[in-house]
Parts: C-alpha cells; structure tokens; sequence
C-alpha cells in the first residue's frame, strides 16, 4: 500500500536525510521524500497498519532532522 | 515570507547592524569578547542548539554541527591568541543565515510560481437545485450530474455539452492559446476556461477521475522519480560531508606533528587548526543538494505549462538524450481522420460530385461517408435519397433526385460492368457512376498534418540521428508519406506486435548512450510506449489510456510539441550539470587553497553561499521554456 503525507522542511540536504530514516523504519517498504513539493510517498509492507508506522517514521525523521514535521 | 522567513531576516539585520556598530567601540579584553558574544548568539542560537541536538541524537555530520565546530573553533582560536578578532566567526555564521535564508526564499518562490502556472483546479461546480444554482464541491457531484459553468469559470469535471456554445481557453493544459470552439453534444474536459457563454454540463465522470484531477496528480507526484543525477548527488553528499570532515582533522592534527617530530620546528597549532575550520565551512554541500532537485521541478514545471507533462525528473534526463524518434503514423504524424484529397477525371462539376457521393451514402456511418458529408458541408437532406443498396465490401447504389447513383471501389464498376479508370494516388477510391456512365473518382486519404515535416526537421537540428515511422498502414500510404515528411526509415504493414518486435530490434542495434522514445496516440500502443527507452502520448486531452501509458504526455496533438520537450529537457539538464561542475568546481579549489593558507574563512563562506545563492538562480532559469 502507498500513501503519501505532507511535509514540512526547510532544507533539502535535510529531506534527503529524512528519506533515509524513513526506509530503515521498521513496516516501511519504500520511501520518497520530494522535498519540492514537501511530500513523502511512504510504500508499506503487506498487513502494515499505515498509522503505527508513520508514528515511528515520524519519530525517526525528528531524529536526524529536528526541525521537520510529517502530518500524519 | 513565511513567518519564520520574517523572524530569520530580522535576526540577520539585527546581527550585521550590531556587528557594524562593534568595529566602532574599542573595547578590550573580556568585555570585547562578551560584546561580540552577542551578535553571535543572536543569529546563531538556534544552530548551536540544533549542533547539540544532532550529537544527542548521533548525526554528527550535520552542517548545523559543522557550523557551530567552525565558529566556535574560530572564537576559541581568536582568545587563545588574544588577538580579539571575534568578527570573523560572527560574519561567518551571518552569512551562513543568509544563504540559508535566500534558499528558502527562493525555493518557496519558485514553489509558488510553479504551482501558479499549473492552477488550473477547479474550487467548485455549479449545480442547478429548484431553478437556482449552487455552487458545490467538485468532489461531491456525482456522475451523470448536469453541471452549469459560466463565462470566466473553469470547467471542473469532465461531461457532454448538453446546452450552450461557448469557446474555450485551454492554455492551461495545453499551451496552445487559440481558443477553441465548443457547442452542444461535444465532450468536453475540465481545466478549460470557458469565455464566452454559459455552459450546461452532463458529467461523464467523477472529479476524481476527471483530466484535472489526472494531471494535477501527476504533476504533482512528477519529481517524485529521481533522476540519475539527483541519485548522484544524494549519494555524493552523504560522502562528501564526512569526507571533508576527516580531510579537516588530519589537517589540524598531522602537519603540526610532522613539524615537531620529523622537522624540529614549533608546531604551529593554532594555523593549522584555523585551516581547519576553514574545511568545515566550505564542508556543506548545500549548493548542489539545493539545485539539482529544484532544476528538475523548475524544467518539470516551465514542461507542463508548455502543455507537456513529464511523469519524472529520471524522464527528462532519458529525454535529453533521445538520439532515435520512432513514430507511429495514424494519429501521430497524420490527422487520423480522412478527407476528400483529390476528384479525377469528372465529368461533373466538383461539388455536384461530393453532392451525389454524401446523398448515396448519407445513410452509411463508415469514416469514409463522414469524410464524404464534411466534404459537402451542408445539411444532408434525407429525403432526396430513395432505393438505398448497399453493396456489401463494394460499395452502395442509391436514388438522389431521381438519378441513379453508384458510388464505391473498383469491385463495384465490375459488378456494374462499368469501365473506369484507375487511381495512381495513394488513398481509398471511390468511383462514382452516374445513371450508368463512369463520372470519374474521389480520393479519401488521411491528411498530414499541418506541423509534421516541421517536426521532423526540428529534431533533426536539435540532434536526433534517425527518425522511423512504423505504420500498419498499406506499404504505398506509408511509403508516400515518409517521403513527403523526410523520415529515415519506414516500416509498414506492421500488426501491434510486429510494432513491438521493430521497437525492440531497433533498441538492440542502438548504441548504448542513444535513447529512443517512441510517439504514439497512446490508445492502441501502449506496448510499444511501454517498451521504448521513453514512451510519449500525443494528444492526450481526455484520453485516460494514453496518460497512464506514456512517460511524457503532450496534451494536444501538435508534434513540434516534441522537439519542444527534448529542447525543454535539454535545457534542464545542461543547468543541471553546470550546477554540478561549477559548485564541486569552486569547493574543491577553495579545500586546496583553505589547505595552503591562502583562503581564509571569509573566502570560504562567500564560496559557500555564494555558490549556492548562483546555483538556485541558475536552476531557476529552467522554468522558462517559452521560447525554446
């Protein structure tokens, strides 16, 4: 399943890292941060609740970039 | 400006203001170095808290990290050797905020623009409830709904004209600014902005699922699929930043131990360390980080208000290096609808001719019939036609006023017994006899169209090697027009899949660099489109089946709209890779020269943000296409 999440960033050196923490989360099969447009494009894996997992994604992307926001 | 845009250039100007008036108060000692604390803090508080943040959280190679090493570094430096000399860390973490400042300016200004030239969606329908009308959410009228749009108003969901004509602009979607006419029982899309009457509309399909809706989406998701290049420079900055880093240390550390312990001289740390930080400044790779992308959705954009929509920046990168144009010819290259071409040896007049054909087979559907009513041109009456035979893979017999009329190929004069005289033009024949006498021939062909030889010889200039047209068309037809547009090479008589198996001989004998698009109607070659290098769709106003299959899609139907997209994505990635030579360019001269001592840190900041701050100006430029 894909689904796709506004962003917010200010940096594009920062999406990019974004991106990264948001592959390695756990449930997370695929992910593309388009720092243009501020959106992330999250691909689950199969029997994944979305929800759960973004919650950890978004928890990830505070880590490496603390000034970021994903509206879940 | 963004709130947090207004509050960032307040702190620059407060910053400079106070560094300025600091160069004027001659304190010394600890009070100096307490004054200067304060324009530092001020535009630099949020870096120094954000560097913490990162090592709690183990990202060490941060450039909010870096920064505040260099500044700190810098300070440190300038009281160990009581020099005083705060203004140097100060202005660097200023002029670090005001290129950060200026990108986020200009990327949420080119954000703007470009979604500006794509605001083609609709805010809401017009639905008529009890003879008044109310204006609704697009997304709440249903299919088969009658919609109202007014003069100046979108169209919000694609429909039928039921009422109303009106014309239409369609340069949102199209770039075309000829306005085009529409009138009761056309389709029409959503995206058009109707001029000049009010508009009743049966919806055929949902907002969701309407052309609007479809390009918007796909617009939007467009930069989504990286291209090479991107690839490269995400994967360079996660190198090149550490690399940097580690580069710095030994920088600080093993020239002065080779001086003590090998050379006997004074080791010198506080040179070498300041040579050091100077790595760290210049170690952001920003610049490219910042463009390459922003290029991509400036070409994307300046494409789509072009009329053509690109589905990825990876396309237009395999765009701009199309060497080999495959085309199909129906549709493509020519109209795809017949027209009368050419009447022979009549003994008629030309018009009275078409009368008789367009009477005789008024009451046949076939395109050649239509072709033949358009060619008249006026209102078929019926009633004039008695004794209607259709001659079944022939052609038809008929009354019109009285006279007989027989109208059809070859087979038909022979059954007739009918002497007539053969066509050397390409095309569908059809003879015509008049009470039982040869009255000569009508040709219907599909007609060229206006743009196409154009075309060719565009791409021609603008570097493609070899043009094909693949048709499954009669060999003379397509033979002809080849010839007519000056293609390389034609293939006709091809079944879908010999289209497929040509496409794939033609890839496997290219070279490897030479990408070949292929360009197609979209609805019946969608194989093809997908098997090529890069697939195009043309025409695809209100054609689902072409914008799910092409990787690029032209909106309307012209084909010098594809040497336009090669230029377009040309454009695109020549600043694309100047942007990677010049910023890698001016980091890796100013590393050698921060290494010998001879560019300071101001050197080294003015090429950080002086190079990102060209470099977005740069990416800018590819959203204008206009003239290309």
């Amino acid at each position: 399943m894909k689904k796709t999440y506004k962003i917010e960033v200010d940096c594009a050196n920062c999406a990019n890292k974004m991106e990264e923490a948001a592959k390695k989360t756990a449930g997370v099969k695929d992910a593309v941060v388009n720092f243009m447009t501020l959106k992330m494009n999250v691909e689950f894996e199969e029997g994944q609740d979305p929800k759960a997992v973004m919650q950890e994604v978004r928890k990830n992307c505070k880590k490496v970039e603390d000034d970021c926001e994903v509206y879940i | 400006m963004s709130k947090k845009q207004k509050k960032m250039l307040i702190r620059i100007i407060a910053a400079a203001i106070l560094l300025i008036v600091l160069n004027f108060i001659p304190a010394t000692g600890i009070v100096r170095f307490i004054l200067y604390l304060v324009p530092y803090l001020v535009i630099g508080y949020d870096i120094l808290l954000k560097a913490l943040k990162g090592i709690k959280n183990h990202q060490v190679f941060d450039e909010n990290f870096l920064m505040a090493v260099a500044t700190v570094g810098a300070i440190a430096l300038a009281l160990y050797d009581r020099s005083g000399d705060y203004t140097e860390a100060v202005a660097v973490m200023l002029f670090y905020q005001v290129g950060e400042w200026f990108q986020s300016y200009a990327v949420g200004k080119s954000r703007r623009n470009i979604s500006e030239l794509m605001d083609i969606r609709p805010d809401y329908a017009n639905v008529e409830r009890d003879g008044r009308l109310e204006k609704v959410d697009p997304d709440e009228v249903e299919i088969g709904s009658v919609i109202v749009v007014q003069p100046g108003e979108k169209v919000p969901i694609d429909g039928i004209i039921i009422e109303g004509s009106s014309s239409l602009n369609t340069s949102a979607l199209t770039g075309e600014s000829l306005p085009r006419d529409a009138k009761a029982g056309d389709e029409i899309i959503s995206g058009c902005i109707n001029m000049t009457g009010v508009l009743k509309i049966q919806t055929t399909k949902e907002f969701g699922e309407s052309t609007v809706s479809k390009i918007l989406d796909l617009v939007e998701n467009a930069s989504s699929r990286k291209s090479r290049s991107e690839d490269f420079i995400s994967k360079f900055a996660r190198i090149y930043t550490p690399a940097v880093c580690y580069a710095a240390l030994a920088l600080a550390f093993l020239p002065p131990l080779v001086r003590m312990f090998a050379m006997g001289l004074p080791a010198d740390w506080g040179t070498w360390i300041y040579r050091a930080l100077t790595f760290l400044v210049i170690s952001c790779p920003c610049a490219l980080v910042i463009s390459i992308p922003l290029s991509f959705f400036a070409g994307i954009g300046g494409a789509s208000n072009a009329g053509i929509l690109v589905k990825g920046s990876n396309y237009l990168e395999t765009l701009s290096q199309t060497k080999i144009v495959v085309f199909d010819k129906t549709g493509t290259l020519t109209q795809g609808v017949f027209e009368v071409n050419g009447i022979h040896h009549n003994e008629l007049e030309d018009e009275k001719l078409i009368e008789y054909a367009a009477l005789a087979e008024s009451a046949s559907s076939h395109p050649i019939s239509r072709s033949l009513q358009k060619a008249y041109g006026k209102e078929i009456d019926r009633g004039r036609v008695t004794d209607i035979k259709e001659i079944s893979g022939g052609g038809v017999i008929a009354k019109v006023d009285g006279v007989e009329v027989a109208a059809g190929n070859d087979k038909l004069m022979n059954q007739l017994g009918i002497p007539y005289i053969n066509c050397h033009s390409v095309g569908t024949i059809i003879h015509m006899a008049i009470n039982g006498t040869y009255a000569g021939h009508i040709v219907i062909s599909d007609v060229i169209k206006p743009h196409s030889k154009e075309a060719v010889r565009e791409l021609k200039t603008a570097g493609v090697r070899q043009t094909v047209m693949l048709t499954g068309d009669a060999r003379k037809v397509a033979d002809q027009v080849a010839s007519e547009l000056g293609l390389d090479d034609v293939y006709s008589e091809l079944l879908p899949e010999d289209k497929v198996n040509k496409v794939e001989e033609l890839l496997k004998n290219k070279p490897e660099n030479a990408k070949l698009a292929f360009v197609g109607d979209g609805i019946n070659d969608a194989p093809v489109l997908g098997r090529a290098d890069i697939g195009i769709a043309m025409g695809a106003m209100g054609s689902d089946a072409a914008i799910e299959a092409a990787d690029v899609v032209l909106m309307d139907d012209d084909p010098l709209k594809i040497v336009k997209a090669i230029r377009i994505s040309r454009k695109c990635l020549r600043i694309v890779y100047q942007n990677i030579i010049f910023a890698i360019g001016i980091k890796l001269i100013c590393l050698v020269l921060g290494a010998l001592g001879i560019a300071n840190m101001w050197l080294a900041i003015f090429a950080d943000v002086g190079v990102m701050i060209i470099a977005v100006l740069n990416a800018i430029r590819a959203l204008f296409v206009k003239k290309l």
